[in-house]
């Protein structure tokens, strides 16, 4: 007796009962379509924070963080040096495992005001011009600064394209392109001249939003009333990380000295040290060598006080993979809890099937069949309905995607996965096989003779 | 050498201690090609003696050789496998399964002997043609007659070319007239050299047959009821609604 046919007629059985199967693969069906659309929504976080860290710089990128000296070096704190130019340029020529040092000298508390326009920029950073490489800006408009610049400390700036919205208008809806190359902006009231503009970085949610909107098929931003925020924060996790990248103004690292550090803070104490200092490895797969490089170099030029450390964005990944383990964790318990109940539910009407089946399977075993047969046509039927819930299922858990997604909209679109789908009707077929078993052990080993008298 | 050779059976069976002989010290020969009607009142012990023929249930004690084959100690499987190829069943109630229609039904036992499925269609066609019932292939047994459905029956039961067909009660739940037609089948394939055994408590059925066999309280009578088995009702000269073959 071939699969084929067993499957044929547990196929038949199941059709025969179609209400009663359909109820009772219905915790089947729950289940897997929890599994498969909490598995999307939970594949869409982790899609959302990994575009947020590439907007960030990328994997590669290493932090210079600074840090409290150890416990026994504290007598020499007073002595620690800070991050300073030094070690930008130490590390350059002291460190060839590096590939990019990115020195950064913050501006903080900045207005950025044009005519009667005004606005608090994410960030305003004097830098070199390695900063592309490490955040990974796409220059879209004019230039970056140049040796030049650096030298004479010119007062030019590029920005991101939210310092242009804000301060000159967005083009979406003024209808027409704004590129304000040769523009004058005003930094906390010194006059600096636009020579450059990134390109208008989006994740793909927004992205593909917006070509939609080009291309006419989505109704324009709409103007007027307050706009309510959708999800969290701007546009959900991740969104901050495109929007702070938008919100960028950069200037040329000695201007930001010579304009905003020099003359003095409030204790009238110029401060040299730099607020961040980025790197990037050569080669990924030698992180760990070339930190160690990087560190050797560091210790020389802050004469052996341990005010620094590291911060990879592995540590960040590792970050996301302990979250989105943890919501798979308890997601799958809650499926698997579903899924259970549902192999229940399966094993107690396959018990039902069996017994008022009692004297086909005596007739059954009258004409031939084994105990093997019985025992396999059981375990088939369960399977064939489990399997058939779980396909249900996976269809459900794509409305019910749609329907998450229109009740609560993020920016991370779920996204079902074909290992989800894979696992969900896997672990169906499972617990139906293991639901047959008793039922179908008890089909078996009916006794012929009273099988048939059964009444 | 017989097709059937029953040694001494006993079947025994344990009540709250206490020990019931369904069949006690039986030894019974059947051939090639009989036409037999076993009979005897309920409790007798004729059913548990048509199980231990068809394989269904095994002796406590003795030997039962089947086409030499002895069953008395044959595993379920060979036992399942015996019940496949050699043994055609009728029952009373027909016993179609509800949700295959009448191919399906038929084709059954050569699923379990694992015919492909052209074969089995093939075989299934012609025994239903031979059973007339070539033009409702497609019915369910609940849109048959009895008759019809018996009919059903005894294709299914033929199918796998048996040396046996053991029919119990085969009419009981059939009118005159059609149970007249059933009959005249088990004739015609007892006539084609099959052993065909009827279990019944019918004196009418009996009467059609050669070979009687009774069963009182589990052995085998040495003298036939003459009323159970309808004896009386042959007038002589004078042909019964089936001629015996």
């Amino acid at each position: 007796m071939n699969l084929f046919n067993t499957i044929v007629i547990g196929l038949r059985e199941v059709w025969a009962h179609k209400f009663r199967s359909l109820l009772t693969m219905l915790g089947i069906v729950l289940g897997v379509a929890a599994l498969v659309a909490m598995s999307a929504l939970i594949q869409g976080m982790e899609n959302g924070a990994r575009e947020a860290m590439v907007a960030m710089g990328g994997a590669d990128k290493v932090l210079l963080r600074r840090q409290a000296v150890p416990a026994y070096q504290e007598h020499l704190a007073d002595q620690a040096p800070g991050r300073t130019l030094l070690d930008a340029v130490a590390l350059r020529q002291g460190a060839p495992l590096l590939r990019e040092v990115s020195p950064q000298m913050s501006v903080d508390e900045v207005v950025l005001t044009r005519n009667d326009k005004r606005c608090n920029p994410a960030e305003c950073v004097g830098v070199t011009s390695a900063v592309i490489e490490m955040n990974l800006h796409r220059l879209a408009y004019g230039r970056f600064f140049n040796e030049i610049d650096e030298e004479k400390a010119h007062a030019v700036c590029v920005i991101g394209t939210g310092i242009r919205d804000e301060l000159f208008g967005k083009p979406d809806e003024q209808g027409r392109a704004i590129v304000p190359l040769g523009e004058t902006i005003y930094l906390s009231g010194q006059p600096f001249t636009i020579v450059g503009m990134f390109e208008e970085y989006l994740s793909e949610k927004d992205a593909k939003e917006k070509a939609l909107r080009l291309a006419g098929e989505l109704p324009k931003v709409e103007s007027g009333g307050p706009k309510r925020m959708r999800g969290f924060g701007r546009g959900g996790s991740g969104g901050w990380a495109f929007y702070r990248k938008n919100m960028t103004v950069y200037i040329p690292l000695n201007t930001a000295w010579m304009r905003f550090r020099l003359a003095g803070d409030k204790t009238g104490i110029p401060d040299n040290r730099l607020s961040d200092i980025d790197l990037k490895v050569k080669d990924f797969d030698r992180l760990e060598d070339a930190l160690q490089q990087a560190r050797n170099v560091l210790l020389v030029t802050h004469k052996g006080i341990e005010d620094f450390t590291f911060e990879t964005q592995e540590n960040q990944l590792e970050g996301i993979r302990a979250q989105v383990k943890n919501y798979r964790l308890t997601g799958g318990f809650i499926a698997g809890i579903s899924l259970l109940v549902g192999g229940i539910g399966i094993m107690n009407i396959m018990l039902a099937s069996i017994s008022e089946r009692i004297r086909e399977i005596g007739t059954c075993k009258a004409l031939g069949a084994t105990g093997g047969d019985v025992f396999v046509q059981i375990v088939v039927e369960s399977v064939v309905l489990s399997v058939l819930g779980a396909a249900m299922g996976v269809g459900a858990s794509f409305a019910l995607v749609e329907l998450l997604t229109t009740l609560s909209p993020t920016a991370n679109t779920p996204i079902i996965t074909l290992p989800a789908v894979l696992v969900g009707v896997g672990f169906s077929a499972a617990v139906g096989m293991v639901a047959g078993l008793l039922p179908a052990f008890k089909a078996a080993s009916l006794p012929p003779i009273q099988a048939l008298r059964y009444e | 050498m017989a097709l059937l050779e029953l040694r001494n059976v006993s079947k025994i069976y344990h009540l709250g201690g206490e020990e019931i002989r369904a069949l006690d010290d039986v030894s019974l020969d059947l051939g090639n090609g009989e036409f037999v009607s076993i009979i005897g009142p309920s409790g007798s012990g004729k059913s548990t003696l048509m199980h231990i023929l068809g394989c269904l249930d095994t002796p406590s004690k003795g030997s039962v050789k089947l086409d030499g084959t002895e069953i008395a100690s044959a595993s379920q499987r060979e036992l399942a496998r015996i019940r496949n190829r050699t043994i055609g069943f009728v029952f009373q109630f027909f016993n179609l399964l509800p949700k295959l229609n009448v191919v399906q039904n038929v084709e059954l036992p050569m699923i379990y002997a694992g015919l492909n499925s052209r074969e089995r269609r093939e075989r299934a066609l012609q025994a239903l043609d031979l059973v007339e019932l070539g033009n409702r292939l497609k019915n369910r047994p609940s849109q048959l007659s009895g008759g019809q459905q018996q009919r059903v029956a005894i294709a299914r039961a033929l199918v796998n070319n048996p040396k046996i067909i053991l029919a119990d009660e085969p009419t009981g739940n059939l009118d005159t007239h059609t149970g007249e037609l059933i009959l005249a089948l088990f004739r015609k394939l007892a006539a084609e050299g099959r052993t065909v055994i009827l279990v019944t408590h019918n004196p009418e059925i009996a009467a059609v047959t050669p070979r009687r066999i009774e069963i009182r309280n589990g052995r085998i009578a040495d003298n036939v009821d003459r009323k159970l088995a309808g004896l009386d009702r042959i007038v002589p000269n004078a042909a019964p609604a089936v001629a015996p073959a």
